[in-house]
């Protein structure tokens, strides 16, 4: 239960630093911040405490099989949701970089000509 | 035939940047995306009404990934292929003049893909992977002309659609968790099973809060005037007029209505979110001089017309009384169909303006009926709907919902609706003083720009927005709009269809 709680703590502090934070990269870190802990908690999910790979051997029964292995379905999940954050995360650089080509500073309060 | 409507968008949108490298201005990239949304619009009306399912991989539904094809989906599907045609007929012409053509419509293709697989899904991580891809190329696509305006605003879109995914995500782990299935049709059956609700309602409240950051919903708002009005005019239309919808109210309402069984109070807190973006959104619209925020503004309103309609339909389902519940999805289907037909009208409309004077500030210009009567008359028409005076298709759906809130005696609501009503048509009047009547007030630019590939698209939509109205009447309201709210009333037959119980 503490580690699910963990990953909240982490998903808040990405939350917080979202909201918070004026720097467009520390914006930018905050959402990485937020994916990460999303995918540990999904990792949590399916994790089980001395589990085994889940691989069908030969030799072993499905109940067997069901008793020792982990859930492989949210594994991956996260594979394909770490990609997916790959991609936001070089966009969202990118946009930064010209941001900051445009108006030299990466301070969100004074990139600011569309009012909201 | 299901699968197509992903590939096909999906093969070209990777095509078309390739195709850029050896040849750069070509008129090959608009002909390509004209013929495939073509074939896609051709393809979608056949399968309409159509209800049918595609395992992929053979894989029986619990264990793999399945389309679904019902009623609803089907007129999504329409929709989408609909509008995508005719904002891509206006961008043969509008965009020619631009850079980079083929990765704008390369970019235009993946949204769509995106789009139709968040339509067509009937699991959950899969529909949350068609999300990303249909929102990541409309970051993109929004800072498209790449000034400083431009990459602020989609900068701004691209933190709150991140955050939105996040939430989304971090829901759909949660019910994960506790479910143990990711099947929509599938969760419907064990939702129910589970000891501990509590979860449920906290994933339930994940979903609200991240696909109403997609769809703007008032307290989430704050991205879309900003991208909606930076955004190239062809992806103004798209975003306004079928992302918002697709990727906010129909994956949210999917999920709700189909795969969690109505949890407590959801369409409780859907109806009054509703009522507040309708009323705020238009509120906020009557001081905006510039008209793409205007219009934006009124998204915004408008969006909350159809979640009051799907949210009342689910407050009518938990209280017993299905026939009214049918009345108000029916409302609330017929004004996404409806809003997407006159806000594409009217983007496309305020582009074609941006033409002729060089500006959007509804202060410095007027007289556009003087100088291009057929836009000048179709922009009339886009108004006059949206404002919902009768016989345009707006005030149709809008009499729905209105119907159905004072028949379910929710007569706070009906009030609200009335009233935002009469503040949507406070702020189109002032348009058509300021842009429609009178005379010809600020500099004309381009006066020769007016050519039929930019009012050839005006008229359809025109059209379509005086004939959509007779979807009121019932012989044409039973076949393509009860079919619609009937998928999201009827969860078992859903669960029905796809697991074939």
């Amino acid at each position: 239960m503490l580690t699910y709680l963990l990953a909240f703590i982490l998903f808040a502090i990405g939350l917080y630093s979202v909201i918070n934070k004026r720097n467009l990269i520390k914006i930018i870190m905050g959402i990485i911040i937020m994916e990460h802990a999303v995918n540990a908690f999904l990792i949590l999910i399916g994790y089980r405490v001395s589990g085994e790979a889940p691989i069908l051997e030969k030799g072993m029964t499905v109940t067997e099989f069901v008793n020792s292995a982990m859930d492989p379905l949210p594994q991956a999940l996260v594979i394909t949701s770490i990609v997916i954050g790959l991609g936001v995360v070089a966009l969202m650089v990118a946009l930064a970089v010209r941001l900051y080509q445009h108006y030299g500073t990466f301070d969100i309060t004074e990139i600011r000509k569309l009012r909201g | 035939m299901l699968p197509l409507f992903v590939a096909i968008p999906l093969g070209i949108g990777f095509l078309l940047p390739l195709i850029e490298e050896f040849r750069e201005r070509t008129k090959l990239f608009a002909v390509t995306v004209l013929l495939e949304t073509g074939l896609l619009l051709a393809l979608s009306l056949v399968k309409f009404g159509e209800k049918s399912i595609y395992r992929m991989g053979g894989w029986p539904p619990p264990i793999g990934i399945n389309y679904v094809l019902d009623g609803l989906s089907s007129l999504v599907l329409v929709v989408i292929s609909g509008i995508a045609f005719v904002t891509t007929l206006f961008a043969m012409t509008y965009m020619s003049e631009y850079e980079n053509l083929g990765k704008f419509y390369g970019l235009f293709s993946l949204m769509l893909a995106g789009m139709y697989g968040v339509a067509l899904t009937g699991d959950v991580f899969n529909m949350y992977v068609y999300l990303e891809v249909a929102a990541i190329s409309s970051y993109a696509l929004v800072g498209f002309n790449r000034g400083p305006e431009e990459l602020e605003a989609s900068f701004k879109y691209l933190i709150m659609g991140a955050v939105g995914s996040v939430f989304i995500l971090l829901g759909i782990a949660m019910l994960y968790g506790s479910v143990g299935s990711l099947n929509i049709a599938d969760i419907s059956v064990r939702v129910s099973e589970v000891a501990d609700q509590s979860f449920i309602l906290l994933s339930t409240a994940l979903f609200i809060v991240g696909f109403g950051l997609k769809a703007a919903f008032i307290p989430f708002h704050s991205w879309l005037p900003d991208a909606h009005s930076s955004a190239p005019t062809p992806i103004s239309a798209m975003l306004s007029g079928v992302l918002i919808k697709v990727l906010g109210v129909y994956a949210l309402s999917r999920l709700l209505f189909n795969g969690l069984n109505l949890p407590n109070l959801a369409p409780q807190i859907l109806t009054w979110i509703g009522a507040g973006s309708m009323f705020i959104g238009g509120v906020i619209a009557l001081g905006q001089e510039d008209l793409k925020r205007l219009l934006a503004y009124s998204s915004i309103s408008q969006m909350g017309y159809i979640t009051l309609g799907l949210g009342m339909g689910g407050i009518f389902i938990s209280q017993g009384k299905p026939a009214i519940a049918t009345l108000a999805l029916i409302g609330g289907v017929f004004h996404l169909v409806n809003h997407a037909t006159y806000k594409s009208l009217l983007f496309l409309f305020s582009g074609g303006v941006e033409r002729i004077f060089g500006t959007r500030d509804l202060s410095k210009i007027g007289g556009i009926t003087r100088i291009s009567p057929v836009s000048g008359a179709t922009g009339t028409i886009g108004t006059l709907s949206i404002s919902g005076l009768p016989p345009f298709n707006g005030f149709w759906s809008k009499l729905v919902i209105v119907i159905a809130a004072i028949w379910g005696g929710l007569y706070p609501i009906a009030g609200i609706v009335l009233f935002t009503s009469a503040i949507t048509l406070a702020y189109y009047l002032k348009v058509q003083r300021d842009l429609f009547m009178g005379d010809v007030v600020g500099e004309i630019v381009e006066k020769g720009k007016i050519s039929p590939g930019i009012y050839v698209p005006l008229l359809i939509l025109a059209l379509c927005c005086i004939g959509l109205g007779l979807l009121y009447l019932p012989e044409f309201r039973g076949v393509v709009l009860k079919p619609a709210a009937l998928a999201l009333q009827e969860g078992s037959e859903y669960t029905k269809l796809v697991l074939g119980l």
